[in-house]
């Protein structure tokens, strides 16, 4: 019989963290397809108890999306169209079952290099926050995921939510995954791009790429070539494969080969700044 | 709640439990081990398939990833919970369930997407659908099912003499949607034993045991290794080739090969630490022969020569040639491998899921050292087999378990056991040249195949030998040199799956054929119209055929192949990111064994007490034997469907009915079930002195025979009663007239083929590589439509697994042993299927009917090739057509 907890506070979770070394688990969708066993191990802190962990608000400085929040969750969120990526990741996260019992935290902590809401909330200059009985601190999401399967998380300590900046629930944005099949597929690569357009002119561009390196990547060169752009057609152009493979770094495997993947990485990054542009001539 | 569990309340279907239980344990194993509830199935453990969908407050999660303590307070759903539902009807009228396993998962998932959805679209039940996966139907039917809930009703069962061509649902149906069919895994008996195999970590390596006795000792469990087996420890399906041991003695050839087995309580041996047991594993070169016996490793090559290929084709006026690379292909039926065994006397009984009863009952005697007659075998429902399960996997092996400790004993593979240690579908490297005359008549044709048949032989002679004979496809070829190897090699074993390599080697021949038509600049259905087999030709094999179908199936496909080449130049003119494009490709297929016996016995009889029982024998995997066998049988009789009662699989029970393979169950067991019932019904004519024509009826205990002027009555309680308990009865069995084949592959190896051909349409992304296929049409020529709908559905599932192995299935040992790494297609991946069926009698067949369940699988993958070419110019060469192969053909063929 395993040891597990599952608290109702957070004060309780943290001070259960620190005595003693233990697994946190919430939709436990990665957790048990890693093992062949009847029951998970080892001692257990189970978090989707925690009514503060639960949803998404609005706070005075953006949004916050709690740590035991479900993709289902983010799906049936009110959220500003900056937010379109993440319910589009949403939606193709697994499959519905998944999505009822996934996490937005889970998919960051897990640190897949083909995690879906990585992108989106790369791009979302999301923050992570984390809480030990010693306190909290912050960190962007990209100090955050430190590596495949790696996070800077230290022991005693969890993630609390991830908190999106209100400078960065400005704009519209798109997500684009591609796979070999429709439903329930891990990536080849995957685009998560916002922009903010003022006046017929790209004001701010944030585009991520998963699935193309160890972990997913903003493309920062390509969006310093974006910003200040006129949103003509022509300035799909400026989105060549040299510009979008000078940040990642990928790899060949079973779904696809490298060069494939920057180059299909390249024209997810076009459609989906295609995409947002059509809708803003059409808007 | 800071606190470690221990009893656990739930609430599941409205009931409150609370039970002992580990709060982090899979909710499946609760529901099914802890609280009995087996109609939630487990298929994968990974939340890869969907099987074991449950709704938790209403919303359906998979209960192999919600941890027991999740579901404290909440209303848990399982398929119990419903009690034949208009959603249930709706799947029973459809067809939605084949062989049933996903349909719990299916219902439930689709139960709550239903509560909340109004008005939805194929669109939307798709993607409602897309996490839970179903090897069988293609997804058509149950999406159909869904969008008519509560609305058509059931047609009634067919009148006495009508049931052969009537739309009767499946006989088995209502089990499999209420979810209370029993599948390998769902038969349990108190106090069984669990028992668990080590397995090789990888291969080749030699072995060598350390002290077992105290590592079982001190675990309370029981050890057994090859040394404990007590007859002979090497099996195969066909005997001359018998080479796998059922636990290998001191050498493995293939990773994950059985050297242990460990029983004990459930509790016990679900924890053990395999990795702890007292082995030692030591390398060896793989430059080493597989099997001593073939030092080059070349376990048996086939052959087919007729004529003379090679100067055919240097005289020929077009040739064109090709090579083609296909992989592992895995069967992916949801339900691993699973069973139970146990002794009742001196008789062992075995119920597991199979395809194959009486030789799981041969070889499992064989292996235990025992006589046939005290084995029994039971098959369990099947979830899935395409040719896997054809092969004993756990039999014997719960069987040595219950035989020597005298205690019940089960084993479920987990999916990545199930997946390393099944057969697959053989890859293979094949390359071919097919030359033409001036008008474009073959004049002859080269085949060479490699096939790698694995470890251990299996059914490789099987593919060796029916690749030569069918790699010409449909078609009349004068001139002919096909040869097909099956080799060893020290990866996962290569079986049947659903063709026996035939599926293969018509992506080679009709790719080819693709380019000779551009060659000729002939239309590409013209030019296999133009070459189409006739009635009255001979084959390749020297066979002379009647009842052939090809022609008409061809036919048939003519105006919908002219209406998809104009609708893909349209879209071609206004679209350049999407290349639209057109396939087509034809198949046959022999129906049973390769010229040699495959007989089929039925019985069927009637008890004093007016009970109308058939023997069916034939294992229904979701095909549907179970109620194509007693349509035949009633029609036969000329009584009605609705009054037989079913009576097996059960090797106890029902006569040989051979194997579910090589589409022989409608033909050959069809076949006995017609002479069968045509043999009743001639006992009762002549007892009651009746015309051929007279009609019978069955009421309570008396048999009524009228030909509309006199009637006569049997009062079955008047007769004596025979060894079976019947007072009437007939057994009658068919075996296939064959004729072996000769040194050059000359004779008659099946005494019935079907045909089929299929028209693909599809979009290629020319950026990104990605295929989407729109629709396929597909005619097939069945002989006779015993029942429409299941037919319908044989024609959707293979469809569905030929645009796997086209698209995105591809097995790589020690790497993609789950179902997220190796790709099935789900439902959003289908496209429209429209299905027509020809019927151009058999005179062989059972009232002319034809096989079709590999047939439908064999056209899929090439036409979906030929379509990618015609829409990008580019031909892909090595399946799957992954996106990135996609692309960089359409590169190459660019030259760029």
């Amino acid at each position: 019989m395993s040891l597990y907890h599952r608290p109702e506070t957070l004060i309780d979770a943290l001070s259960l963290l620190q005595s003693g070394e233990m697994r946190i688990v919430a939709g436990c969708t990665d957790l048990f397809p890693a093992t062949e066993a009847r029951a998970l191990s080892g001692p257990i802190m189970d978090i989707t108890n925690i009514s503060d962990l639960t949803g998404i608000t609005e706070t005075k400085d953006g949004y916050r999306i709690g740590a035991a929040t479900t993709w289902t969750d983010v799906i049936r969120a009110d959220l500003p169209p900056a937010f379109d990526m993440l319910k589009e990741a949403a939606r193709e996260v697994g499959s519905v079952q998944i999505q009822n019992a996934g996490t937005v935290a889970g998919n960051l902590c897990n640190a897949s290099p083909a995690a879906d809401g990585v992108p989106c909330l790369l791009a979302l200059d999301a923050e992570v926050e984390l809480a030990s009985a010693k306190g909290r601190r912050t960190l962007a999401l990209s100090n955050f995921i430190t590596g495949p399967r790696q996070t800077a998380l230290l022991p005693g300590e969890m993630a609390v939510a991830v908190n999106v900046p209100g400078a960065a629930c400005s704009g519209v944005s798109r997500f684009r995954k591609l796979g070999a099949r429709k439903y329930l597929v891990i990536s080849i690569a995957m685009v998560a791009a916002r922009l903010g357009i003022v006046d017929g002119r790209i004001e701010t561009a944030a585009i991520a790429v998963g699935s193309c390196s160890a972990v997913a990547q903003r493309l920062s060169g390509l969006e310093k070539m974006l910003v200040g752009q006129p949103t003509t057609p022509d300035v799909l152009d400026e989105v060549t494969v040299a510009r979008v493979s000078a940040a990642l770094s990928p790899i060949d495997d079973i779904r696809a080969d490298a060069a494939y993947r920057t180059e299909a990485a390249t024209e997810l990054v076009k459609r989906a700044l295609e995409d947002l542009l059509l809708a803003e001539a059409i808007a | 709640m800071n606190r470690p569990l221990d009893t656990m309340t739930l609430t599941v279907n409205g009931q409150a439990h609370s039970l002992p239980a580990d709060p982090s344990r899979r909710l499946s194993e609760v529901l099914r081990e802890g609280l009995g509830l087996r109609g939630t199935k487990v298929g994968c453990d990974a939340g890869d398939c969907g099987a074991c969908t449950v709704l938790v407050d209403g919303a359906p999660v998979c209960a192999c990833l919600t941890p027991l303590a999740q579901v404290e307070g909440r209303h848990v759903e399982t398929v119990e919970g419903l009690q034949d539902t208009a959603l249930q009807q709706a799947f029973l009228r459809h067809g939605a369930a084949q062989c049933g396993i996903c349909t719990p998962g299916m219902v439930m998932t689709a139960t709550a997407f239903l509560s909340e959805a109004k008005a939805p679209t194929r669109a939307d039940v798709e993607e409602a659908l897309g996490g839970v996966l179903c090897r069988c139907t293609g997804y058509a039917r149950i999406i159909d099912a869904v969008l008519d809930v509560g609305q058509s009703h059931a047609a009634d069962m067919p009148d006495a003499g009508k049931a052969v061509g009537a739309d009767v649902p499946r006989l088995d149906g209502a089990q499999k949607v209420a979810g209370t069919e029993i599948f390998g895994a769902d038969h349990v008996v108190a106090d069984a034993l669990l028992v668990r195999a080590l397995r090789a970590p990888s291969a080749p390596m030699t072995f060598a045991f350390g002290d077992i006795t105290a590592w079982a000792t001190a675990r309370n469990v029981h050890v057994f290794t090859a040394a404990d087996i007590p007859g002979r420890n090497r099996f195969g399906v066909i005997p001359a080739f018998a080479d796998q041991p059922a636990l290998a003695e001191g050498r493995v050839r293939l990773q994950g090969e059985a050297v242990a087995l460990v029983a004990g309580p459930p509790e016990q041996v679900e924890q053990l630490d395999l990795k702890s047991f007292p082995v030692t594993w030591m390398a060896t070169p793989d430059s080493d022969p597989v099997h001593e016996a073939h030092p080059n490793n070349t376990l048996i090559t086939g052959k087919v020569r007729r004529g003379n290929a090679q100067d055919a084709l240097s005289s020929a006026c077009h040739v064109a040639e090709g090579a083609i690379q296909t992989p592992y292909v895995e069967h992916a039926y949801i339900e691993p491998e699973a069973g139970i065994a146990w002794m009742e006397g001196d008789t062992l009984v075995i119920q597991a899921c199979t395809q194959a009863p009486v030789m799981d009952r041969d070889e499992t005697a064989l292996i235990l050292g025992l006589p046939q007659e005290k084995v029994r075998v039971i098959p369990a429902a099947t979830g899935g087999g395409f040719g896997s399960k054809l092969d004993v996997s756990l039999q014997p092996l719960i069987g040595l378990v219950a035989l020597k400790t005298g205690r019940p004993a089960r084993m479920t593979y987990s999916r990545s056991e199930s997946m390393a240690t099944t057969t697959k579908r053989h890859p293979s490297q094949m390359a071919g040249r097919v030359g033409t005359d001036e008008t474009g008549r073959i004049t002859g044709m080269e085949f060479d195949g490699d096939f790698n048949t694995g470890a251990y032989a299996s059914w490789g002679p099987t593919v060796s030998g029916r690749v030569p004979v069918h790699a010409s496809g449909p078609y009349y070829i004068p001139n002919y040199h096909a040869e097909a190897r099956a080799n060893y090699s020290y990866q996962p074993i290569s079986g049947a799956f659903r063709g026996f390599g035939v599926p293969q080697a018509a992506i080679l021949q009709e790719t080819i054929f693709d380019d000779l038509a551009k060659q000729l600049g002939m239309d590409r259905l013209a030019f296999r119209r133009l070459n189409a087999l006739q009635d009255g030709q001979d084959t390749v094999c020297g066979q002379t055929l009647h009842g052939v179908g090809i022609a008409a199936c061809l036919d048939a496909l003519r105006e919908p192949w002219h209406a998809a080449l104009a609708q893909a130049d349209a879209a071609n003119a206004e679209d350049d990111i999407f290349r639209h494009g057109v396939g087509v490709a034809s198949c046959w297929y022999g129906c049973g064994n390769t010229a040699i016996a495959n007989p089929s016995t039925i019985r069927v009889g009637l008890t004093a007490e007016g009970a109308l029982c058939l023997h069916q024998g034939a294992v229904d995997i979701g095909q549907g034997s179970n109620t194509v066998i007693p349509q035949i049988c009633a029609d036969a009789v000329g009584l009605p469907l609705s009054q037989f009662q079913i009576i097996g699989a059960d090797t106890a029970l029902t006569p040989d009915c051979g194997k579910t393979s090589g589409s022989r169950q409608t033909y050959v067991t069809g076949s006995a079930a017609l002479r069968a019932g045509q043999a009743l019904r001639g006992r009762i004519l002549s007892m009651t002195n009746m015309g051929t024509d007279a009609s019978l009826s069955l009421s309570g205990t008396n048999l009524i025979v009228s030909d509309g002027k006199v009637e006569r009555r049997i009062a079955l309680q008047d007769l004596e009663t025979d060894a079976h308990g019947y007072v009437l009865s007939a057994e009658e069995t068919y075996d296939p007239p064959t004729q072996p084949l000769d040194e050059n592959g000359q004779g008659a190896p099946y005494a019935v083929y079907g045909y089929g051909a299929q028209i693909v349409e599809l979009s290629v992304d020319m950026r990104l590589g990605t295929v989407k296929v729109n629709k396929i049409t597909a005619a097939h020529d069945l002989g006779r439509v015993i029942n429409p709908g299941l037919a319908e559905g044989q024609v959707h599932g293979g469809i569905a697994q030929g645009l796997g192995m086209a698209l995105m299935e591809e097995f790589i040992p020690g790497r993609t042993e789950n179902l997220h790494d190796y790709l099935i297609p789900t439902t959003g991946d289908m496209p429209q299927i429209e299905t027509i069926f020809i019927e151009v009698p058999d005179p062989e067949g059972p009232m002319g009917a034809k096989g079709l369940g590999e047939h439908v699988l064999i056209p899929t993958a090439p036409a979906i090739l030929n379509a990618i070419r015609h829409a990008t110019g580019a031909l892909v060469t090595q399946l799957p057509a992954l996106p990135h192969r996609v692309l960089a053909a359409i590169r190459e063929a660019q030259g760029q």
